[in-house]
């Protein structure tokens, strides 16, 4: 297992999917092909959204390695990829749990640093 | 009552960002010199039990360098990053740029680090900006042992909490 987890996994792809799910419509969308193939117009459909708009989004979810096209020609339907997904969903919590754990203890140290800051004031005092 | 860690957020404020906000209850300059005085760093900022930072050196100033070893006693396991600092800016705010030894990624992360003080308390927000776009094929593995929506649903469950 990795320390911070990041290290080990493409910082820039994953930044990518980062991207692409920033968006409501898109992680809609990748919720409509965690379903099943859809091609483009029926993307569309649900969201009363001009074709070439959803082709902007699945241009996004493309690059970010989140969905491909299909073999058929005709239908181009697209394809959610699962382990683009799962690749950033572990990597997030790996660097979540780094710097959690870290920060905790950070919360300790500080406490420590206060109170020793508090008994220098305290024998400053004293000495006056 | 909220603890100080129930304020850690991980959030995607825009295209190219992952944002990190922690709050503590100390003082700026406390805070500030946590994150910037290598005796410090080093009693912290060690991810999950089992790890040491052998290396931690610091030269704080624009320009200046960075590096931090970390080793699990228990395998032996090494992990190394270094960088340099682009601004700083003492109590409020660091910029630099970091890379991970066994990168598989182009170019440097830049992250950006402010702290902010109110009534006592100190808010951290860390920024990392990425430059590049590629994705790596080889970091993708095939096959999957869980399904689909669980990958999903944990993802959009950490993204929301922005």
């Amino acid at each position: 297992m990795q320390l911070a987890g990041y290290g080990h996994t493409s910082a820039a792809g994953l930044n990518a999917v980062f991207a692409a799910l920033a968006d409501p419509t898109r992680r809609a969308i990748l919720a409509r092909l965690a379903q099943g193939d859809a091609s483009v117009r029926e993307l569309a459909e649900p969201f009363a959204m001009t074709q070439p708009a959803v082709s902007k989004h699945l241009k996004v979810l493309e690059r970010a390695g989140l969905v491909r096209s299909g073999q058929d020609a005709q239908r181009r339907p697209r394809r959610l990829e699962a382990a683009a997904l799962r690749e950033a969903s572990l990597w997030l919590q790996h660097y979540r749990k780094f710097w959690e754990g870290s920060f905790r203890r950070l919360d300790g140290l500080l406490d420590e640093l206060k109170s020793s800051e508090k008994k220098r004031a305290r024998r400053r005092g004293r000495k006056r | 009552m909220t603890t100080m860690s129930d304020t850690f957020k991980v959030s995607t404020p825009s295209d190219r960002e992952i944002a990190l906000t922690r709050a503590f209850d100390a003082p700026r300059r406390v805070v500030f010199d946590a994150f910037t005085k290598p005796e410090l760093i080093k009693r912290w900022l060690l991810g999950p039990d089992g790890w040491t930072m052998p290396v931690c050196e610091v030269d704080l100033r624009a320009g200046g360098r960075y590096r931090y070893v970390w080793h699990k006693a228990s395998t032996g396991h090494e992990m190394g990053v270094s960088g340099t600092f682009r601004e700083v800016a003492p109590p409020e705010r660091i910029v630099h740029t970091e890379k991970f030894d066994e990168a598989w990624y182009e170019g440097e992360a830049v992250i950006t680090t402010t702290f902010e003080e109110k009534a006592g308390k100190t808010t951290v927000i860390m920024t990392m900006l990425h430059q590049s776009r590629e994705i790596r094929d080889a970091i993708l593995k095939t096959g999957m042992e869980r399904g689909v929506a669980r990958s999903y649903d944990r993802l959009e469950e950490i993204l929301a909490t922005a």
